[in-house]
């Protein structure tokens, strides 16, 4: 955290306001982008809300670093009658990671939209990109708990529209929208179920004061039942194993422009707003916290690590692969989670991190290669390494870093995560993390034999290299995957700097 | 029993919010669902508007010119407003009305209110038509002279019984206000997924043919079918 | 602490959520969607009425608006583009899953409910906490005697905000996947059908109609007008008004036809109407912001508060505020029910009146 104490990226009175301008440059760019001219003009205004977030993200990372929790009051009143944006350690990680992707899939956007999204629906289709930043943005922000379940909903609504509009290359792609709306609202809704309970009990609806009233009630019934109803809710979200079934097709008929952007950010906020209510609102070391997260979480994590890498063994379709691929990496994270310890929950939170980087470049470049062949397969990667030496590279780098080889980022959160669980003394959550490294070889393996090994089929179409724009964007991801290997302060310190926020006062976690 | 007459709204509410769920999962057809799921909303909305109930009180708009409690009381200004509230609360005094269990009956309220009604003729009609507030609860002193002070704006005879019908109240009481704002969101939210699931059903059902969930999965299995068979 | 109901509120609690246990069945066991889907409306209407006896008028307008209103209308015009019986459901043997996580679901919510506050129990910390001081402040905070609104567009005018920007997302949702009538206008026969319809108007059966509501549309506008400027004194306020707004144009839409609709209100307009309301609830708190304050502080927006100012009886600034961002949701939701009745309607060549 140290890095941006000294920062000072912005005036005053534009810091000041940073976590409200978060959520809402984007929604008056939105509202704007309805009357751009054509998508490319509109295209722009979505790059230049994007890069604004990385900015004002920046600055209200320094400005947490300094200050150590950051409180925005809306509409002037306090908290709890108010309502609060509040930024501490745990969330800055994730506006940063939020914002930087969304600059990079928009970068990514300007050739995949053009090709894939109807002219005449471009502008409103980064409407809706923008509409989703921001509530993302929101949920990763926001203090009071109801607001949540607004900025939940504001980030759905649009999500289900982007995953929608695929339907131009593929049907599917209406039925993926239409399941994860049923599921999204249903989790939405029980999420609301939870924080009613949670209101009857306290009175309140900002988090900080929750958490504070709950002090004492962990026997009352509608607290626990309303834990339940928000892990169900969130997990929903945050494709939870079993509560994953609408991400493999959503991801996988998604725009590829959408998949990029959803795959590195929308479960993670979900995940993010998890973890906020176990270990901020609830205490972690409440009995039956406790129970949750070793008999419910941690073994829900497992079998996703295990049976969605599995999965993703067999699936033709390369987004398929990489979909359950994203469910089985969320029970990583889970796993750091349900640990319960400050090293769990770093672990965890530098593997979200990890993960979107990684998952954001493999995304980019299988949505690259489609862009001009329009080919998804595995079958279809046979020899693309000649024709397109350069996606595919990176490609391989970011795979590389999904197994967790060394010389890769996704080594080195792993490492960390074993390190948690054994110290914990779960060995057979190690051995998980072992065996499902020896899936992911498999999956993984499969795809770079056909685009390494493979000679092409007789009339394949020919995978050609990607645009400029999208290589560059692809190779800043890639490469992040290789430097943070050597230099992992920023994303780790950052994760820690979290982990020691929240759990500081309880770091003693599970017994 | 007791403990029954203290939950049973819940109770109902929960099974009201099973039968939305069953209606959403156990139908094929996406329409149904979508229904489902808005019975499963509308009754999580029940839940929350349950929790902001305060026995005997009344909707969360403030009676009689609506600043009780204000420290600025310039009555002459505010002269039509407390007409048009104070026969309503007059009127709400029917009620039942109770301090720490002191009921005064409800007859004795009603006929004082009658009496009042009688007297304001038809500006009491009006009136209640715009405010559908019904029964008020009184405790104590303070609302009591509110009532007659609003009513004493109108008649000086009618505010005596007024005055007469809450004696010994303080307070009106208000149902709480934040579970219907938080409604209102959630309605809201409610209408704009459902405009997203209807539109998304509009296009399935122009590109399947069908919006029976089983017949579109397996028109999507065929099809992975003969993909893989290309593969 | 027990709760004291009067016998009126228990009969008509009691009635309405027993009403509402029947639909639920009826619905369950139905197959025709029209059925299922008139019954849902009933649904939402009776849940309205309900909501009246629990005090909650501002919940109990919008559900009878939007649920019971919008909600049936969208779901009529979905139904006609697709088809109109649900297929039978599967044998019982077949429906164990549903059963199981509905049960499970029952389960914990009746797990629960043993330790929820007694019904109407003032002591409740759901009622003493936060809604207690919101009832004591919003005199001297704000200054609207309709207290929802005070906290819908003052203290939790951040969420409305989000509200609005929910709805104005389903907007450009619904224009996105069914378009905006482009298919209606685009279809060659267009213009004939619509003569026809013309000459169908001048049948008695729709004269009584036309002339009706020739009358009751300017009506309905103005009544919107009314619950939308008066929300700060009776129920009512923005989403309220925009709905009723949208509703005159449906109105106008069903019986003079979509296209003259869509020339008297025109599509356009719908779609940008949508995105200026939320730029105008935006806008407003940016003004306080740029004024010193915090987003949406509406103390701020004539400039910042002089110290100790006694404001008269109103509290200007507030409630200068809470009409600005009013403005914006009723502009925002109008457009966006119009756009989605529009867009519903359009994707029809045509409509024939037995559909209706």
């Amino acid at each position: 955290m140290n890095m941006f104490a000294d920062l000072h990226l912005a005036p005053e009175a534009l810091a000041v306001h940073a976590p409200v301008l978060l959520v809402l440059a984007p929604f008056m760019m939105s509202t704007a982008s309805v009357f751009a001219p054509n998508g490319r003009f509109a295209w722009g205004m979505a790059l230049l809300t994007s890069a604004f977030t990385v900015w004002m993200s920046l600055v209200l990372a320094s400005d947490v670093a300094r200050e150590g929790v950051i409180s925005y009051h809306m509409g002037g009143w306090a908290p709890p009658l108010g309502i609060e944006f509040r930024a501490d350690g745990l969330n800055v990680l994730i506006v940063i990671l939020i914002s930087f992707m969304a600059l990079m899939s928009a970068l990514f956007a300007q050739p995949a939209v053009a090709r894939e999204i109807r002219t005449e629906k471009q502008p409103l289709f980064y409407t809706a990109f923008q509409i989703c930043l921001a509530g993302l943005m929101g949920m990763a922000l926001t203090g009071d708990a109801f607001n949540l379940f607004v900025f939940l909903e504001i980030s759905s609504i649009a999500t289900y529209v982007l995953v929608g509009l695929g339907a131009t290359r593929d049907r599917r792609a209406l039925t993926a929208a239409f399941n994860y709306l049923i599921m999204g609202t249903i989790g939405a809704s029980f999420f609301v179920i939870g924080v009613g309970f949670l209101y009857a009990a306290t009175g309140t609806l900002n988090m900080a004061d929750i958490a504070e009233r709950l002090n004492g009630l962990d026997d009352s019934r509608v607290v626990q039942a309303g834990f339940g109803f928000i892990v169900v809710g969130l997990g929903l979200k945050a494709a939870m194993f079993p509560l994953h079934q609408w991400l493999p097709n959503a991801y996988a008929y998604a725009p590829s422009f959408v998949t990029v952007f959803l795959s590195a950010t929308a479960t993670k906020a979900a995940f993010y707003a998890l973890a906020r209510f176990i270990f901020t609102v609830y205490d972690p070391n409440w009995d039956f916290v406790v129970a949750a997260m070793n008999y419910v979480l941690a073994p829900a994590a497992c079998l996703a690590i295990l049976f969605c890498s599995f999965q993703a063994i067999f699936q033709l379709d390369v987004r398929r692969v990489l979909a359950y691929s994203s469910v089985a990496q969320v029970g990583y994270m889970l796993l750091g989670l349900s640990v319960g310890t400050v090293a769990g929950l770093s672990a965890g939170m530098f593997h979200l991190a990890n993960h979107a980087l990684m998952k954001g470049a493999l995304f980019m470049a299988v949505g690259a290669v489609a862009l001009h062949s329009n080919v998804w397969r595995v079958c279809d990667f046979k020899g693309a390494a000649k024709t397109a030496p350069l996606t595919i590279a990176g490609f391989t780098v970011a795979a590389f870093s999904l197994m967790g080889t060394p010389l890769t980022v996704g080594f080195l959160s792993k490492l960390r995560l074993y390190d948690a669980v054994v110290i914990n003394g779960w060995w057979w959550a190690a051995v998980v993390i072992a065996t499902s490294s020896i899936l992911a070889f498999f999956y993984v393996g499969r795809l770079l034999q056909a685009a390494y090994l493979m000679k092409p089929d007789e009339g394949a179409p020919e995978i050609k290299e990607a645009p400029m724009v999208i290589l560059f964007a692809l190779w800043v991801l890639a490469g992040l995957n290789i430097y943070f290997f050597f230099d992992s302060s920023l994303p780790l310190g950052l994760a820690e700097a979290g982990a020691e926020a929240v759990l500081g006062a309880s770091a003693g976690g599970v017994q | 029993m007791q403990f029954v007459l203290d939950h049973y709204n819940y109770w109902i509410i929960i099974l009201l919010m099973m039968g939305g769920l069953y209606i959403l999962f156990e139908s094929q057809n996406l329409i149904k669902r979508l229904v489902g799921l808005s019975i499963f909303q509308t009754s999580v909305i029940v839940l929350y508007v349950t929790l902001g109930k305060v026995a005997g009180g009344t909707a969360p708009i403030f009676v009689g010119g609506g600043h009780h409690g204000d420290e600025h009381g310039d009555e002459t200004t505010h002269g039509d407003h407390a007409t048009a509230h104070g026969p309503e609360a007059a009127v709400a005094s029917h009620g039942e009305v109770h301090e720490n269990g002191y009921h005064i009956e409800p007859s004795e309220g009603h006929a004082d209110a009658s009496h009042i009604g009688d007297a304001l003729g038809e500006e009491a009609v009006l009136a209640d038509v715009v405010e559908p507030a019904v029964e008020l609860t009184h405790h104590g002193d303070e609302t009591v002279q509110d009532v007659a002070h609003s009513a004493k704006e109108l008649s000086h005879d009618t505010a005596s019984h007024g005055a007469d019908a809450a004696h010994g109240a303080v307070e009106v009481i208000y149902s709480n206000p934040l579970p219907h704002v938080l409604m209102l969101t959630a309605i809201v939210v409610g209408v704009a997924t459902l405009s997203v699931g209807l539109a998304l059903v509009v296009r399935i059902r122009e590109a399947y043919g069908t919006i029976e969930m089983d017949d579109v999965n397996a028109a999507d299995i065929a099809a992975g079918e003969m993909e893989g068979e290309k593969a | 602490m027990e709760a004291h109901f009067s016998p009126s509120v228990l009969i008509a609690n009691i009635v309405l959520m027993a009403m509402l246990g029947v639909i639920t069945i009826a619905i369950i066991r139905l197959r025709s969607l029209f059925a299922i889907v008139m019954l849902g409306g009933v649904y939402s209407l009776v849940s309205a009425a309900w909501f009246q006896a629990m005090d909650a008028v501002d919940v109990s307008f919008t559900e009878a608006a939007v649920g019971a209103g919008i909600s049936t209308t969208l779901f009529l015009a979905a139904m006609l583009l697709t088809v109109r019986t649900a297929k039978p459901s599967k044998p019982i043997k077949k429906r164990w899953a549903p059963l199981a996580v509905v049960l499970a679901t029952g389960a914990a919510l009746v797990y629960a409910s043993v330790d929820l506050p007694v019904f109407g129990s003032a002591e409740a910390p759901a009622n003493a906490h936060v809604g207690k001081a919101y009832i004591e402040a919003t005199p001297s905070d704000v200054g609207t005697p309709n207290i929802v609104t005070a906290v819908l567009a003052s203290y939790r005018g951040f969420d409305t905000f989000g509200e609005t920007v929910v709805v104005f997302a389903a907007g450009v949702a619904v224009i996105l996947l069914i378009g905006f009538g482009e298919r209606a206008r685009a279809a060659s026969d267009w213009r004939g059908k619509d003569e026809e319809q013309d000459e169908n108007f001048s049948d008695d059966s729709h004269l009584i109609l036309r002339v009706v509501s020739k009358f009751l549309i300017p009506l309905i506008a103005i009544f919107a007008f009314y619950v939308h400027f008066h929300g700060e004194y009776s129920p009512g306020g923005g989403f309220q008004a925009g709905v009723i707004f949208a509703v005159a144009v449906m109105l106008y839409a069903l019986i003079f036809g979509l296209k003259a609709a869509m020339t008297a209100f025109p599509p356009v307009w719908a779609r940008a109407g949508a995105a200026i309301g939320v730029a105008i609830y935006g806008m407003t708190g940016i003004i306080c912001m740029i004024n010193g304050g915090d987003f949406l502080d509406y103390d701020y927006i004539f400039g910042p508060p002089v110290e100790g100012a006694h404001h008269g009886h109103h509290n200007w600034p507030q409630i200068t505020g809470i009409i600005g961002v009013e403005v914006g949701v009723v502009v925002a939701v109008a457009c966006v029910m119009i756009t989605a009745f529009y867009a519903f309607a359009g994707r029809v060549p045509e409509i024939r009146d037995e559909d209706w």
